[in-house]
């Protein structure tokens, strides 16, 4: 356990370092959820309630979009270009004789890149939208403290997807084609583009039960008190629900990758 | 030619065949040169070609998907119907799209100062420019400019345009001028990279941001927003001023009405400050000497 804590630590450390890099991001997501704001501005004008929002809560959930982008790596940019590199090397034949579990190890890695997105990437532009626009903030401190454990499953989750999409190289060997696609899954199902309440019949109710849904959508409903009392649970087990399932399947791809490795000599 | 026959290579390059040019003739050879080289090796793995072209197609798409969404729900958004959003969106995607094909690669810079690989780039007999802009061309990014062409074509045909000869050449010439805007906006955006070497990402925010912004009709922002994007970076004159005029509505700001053919000279009068600054900050590049 102790081993994990140190590699999140390593990775939040590392990420912390670029702090240029890190600066120019939170002006994009800034730059980006100003233009954001206003057409949800336009839209929420003609149609206020739309997708069961006020314009206050829209315009929550446009600056919480900017917000987690980074943090549940809606548009991928986390370990996956290096483990998908590492397979294609042949270096993951280290990795697998370290005395650590691989998935955990990266989980726990991702999870410490997570950490610091989420106060390097995440608070700034929240603030700036505050100021700029009237959101609706919770009022509660467990509301705020449901919506940070909503958005770790998030994170889980958002790592399960990419792990599995990282493990495609060990067939494919070219990763990028997966990564792409699978960038853009969550780009159009995480609700980034629009609320997934907003996506008509069918279409929405598909997202909506997709694991992507857990890395914007339901972390922000949380955000906005839609789940009260123990509906909350729902939500959790729904999240939760969804990254055991990934993880798993994760778990089981990997003992055939790995074995697959083994055949041929790394 | 080593151009056209046996496959452009750095060391096959004549000095004599960029010495004896105007220089910039001699930076577009070099970029052509260049470009075809990547092209090549690009093409060497098909079928990854087409996965990110398609993928390039497919994620630009997903925000014209988003704005249909939007209509799904209501008629008009800021007083503007999906045909009139769809002309502003294909004008301003295709633009932008010729800038990031021709351009794109010159976000890239900021990651050459770090490691030190523009060096290699200062002792050949090119342009820095072309080389740096021709770096990794990828004509995957295409799949954008389709795209942007597929929507303006949607909206061409569904709107209903009393065209004048003045209204058709101005498709073609915002187009240009657009995609010209967009161009002095990368390169002033890597010379910015010469200062703060990991702030790609500032780059993005001004380009592919200008480029989303562009893609709703001005009357949804705020006042100070159209201004500044008027009259401090001229994205105004890239699509809006030009593609309102086509549709015949009026302008932001209380604009007259001729301003929308200055799109050309402002695209050409905003390449100065932008070449001048790429010059300097190359001029004050140090190499980190690793």
């Amino acid at each position: 356990m102790r081993l994990y804590a140190v590699v999140a630590a390593g990775q939040f450390r590392r990420y912390a370092t670029y702090r240029t890099a890190t600066a120019a991001g939170v002006f994009t997501n800034t730059v980006f959820g100003f233009i954001l704001a206003y057409t949800y501005v336009a839209l929420w004008d003609e149609r206020p309630q739309l997708g069961g929002y006020d314009m206050s809560q829209a315009l929550s959930y446009v600056w919480l979009g900017q917000a987690l982008l980074m943090t549940c790596s809606m548009m991928g940019g986390g370990f996956e270009d290096e483990l998908i590199e590492r397979i294609r090397t042949g270096d993951v034949a280290v990795d697998l004789y370290r005395p650590a579990d691989l998935q955990l190890w990266w989980l726990a890695g991702d999870l410490g890149r997570a950490a610091f997105h989420l106060l390097g990437r995440g608070i700034v532009p929240m603030l700036v939208g505050s100021l700029a626009f009237e959101l609706a903030l919770p009022s509660s401190a467990g509301i705020w403290l449901a919506f940070l454990v909503s958005v770790a499953l998030g994170v889980v989750v958002s790592f399960a997807i990419r792990y599995l999409v990282a493990l495609s190289a060990f067939w494919l060997l070219d990763g990028a084609g997966m990564a792409q696609m699978a960038w853009l899954a969550g780009m159009f199902f995480s609700g980034m583009l629009l609320p997934l309440t907003l996506f008509p019949g069918v279409l929405g109710e598909v997202a909506r039960v997709l694991p992507w849904s857990s890395l914007l959508q339901v972390p922000v409903d949380v955000f906005l008190g839609k789940y009260p009392g123990w509906e909350l649970l729902r939500a959790y087990a729904f999240q939760a629900g969804w990254a055991l399932a990934l993880l798993l399947v994760g778990r089981m791809v990997q003992s055939v990758a790995t074995r697959r490795v083994v055949v041929q000599g790394g | 030619m080593a151009g056209t026959a046996g496959g452009p290579r750095p060391e096959d390059w004549p000095e004599a065949v960029f010495a004896q040019r105007p220089r910039f003739v001699e930076g577009v050879r070099a970029y052509g040169l260049i470009a075809m080289m990547w092209l090549r090796s690009t093409m060497a793995y098909r079928a990854s070609f087409a996965m990110t072209a398609f993928g390039n197609f497919a994620a630009t798409a997903f925000d014209f998907v988003a704005i249909t969404l939007m209509f799904s729900h209501v008629d008009r958004l800021g007083g503007y119907t999906l045909p009139e959003i769809a002309l502003l969106y294909g004008v301003s995607g295709t633009a932008f799209g010729l800038a990031d094909l021709l351009l794109g690669s010159m976000d890239r810079l900021g990651r050459r100062v770090r490691d030190g690989t523009l060096d290699t780039l200062l002792v050949r007999p090119v342009p820095v420019l072309a080389q740096v802009a021709a770096d990794r061309f990828a004509l995957r990014r295409l799949g954008r400019v389709l795209q942007g062409v597929l929507v303006l074509g949607y909206a061409l045909v569904v709107l209903d345009i009393a065209w004048t000869p003045l209204k058709v050449a101005m498709v073609p010439l915002m187009l240009l001028s657009g995609a010209a805007i967009f161009g002095a906006l990368f390169v002033a955006g890597a010379a910015f990279q010469f200062i703060a070497q990991d702030a790609a990402q500032v780059q993005n925010a001004f380009t592919y941001g200008g480029n989303t912004l562009l893609q709703y009709p001005p009357s949804i922002f705020a006042k100070d927003l159209v201004r500044g994007v008027t009259f401090v970076v001229p994205l105004a004159f890239a699509n809006w001023l030009p593609a309102l005029y086509v549709l015949g509505r009026e302008y932001p700001l209380d604009l007259p009405d001729w301003v929308a053919f200055l799109s050309p000279v402002v695209a050409v009068l905003f390449w100065l400050p932008a070449g001048l600054a790429w010059r300097s900050g190359l001029r004050a590049y140090r190499s980190t000497g690793s």
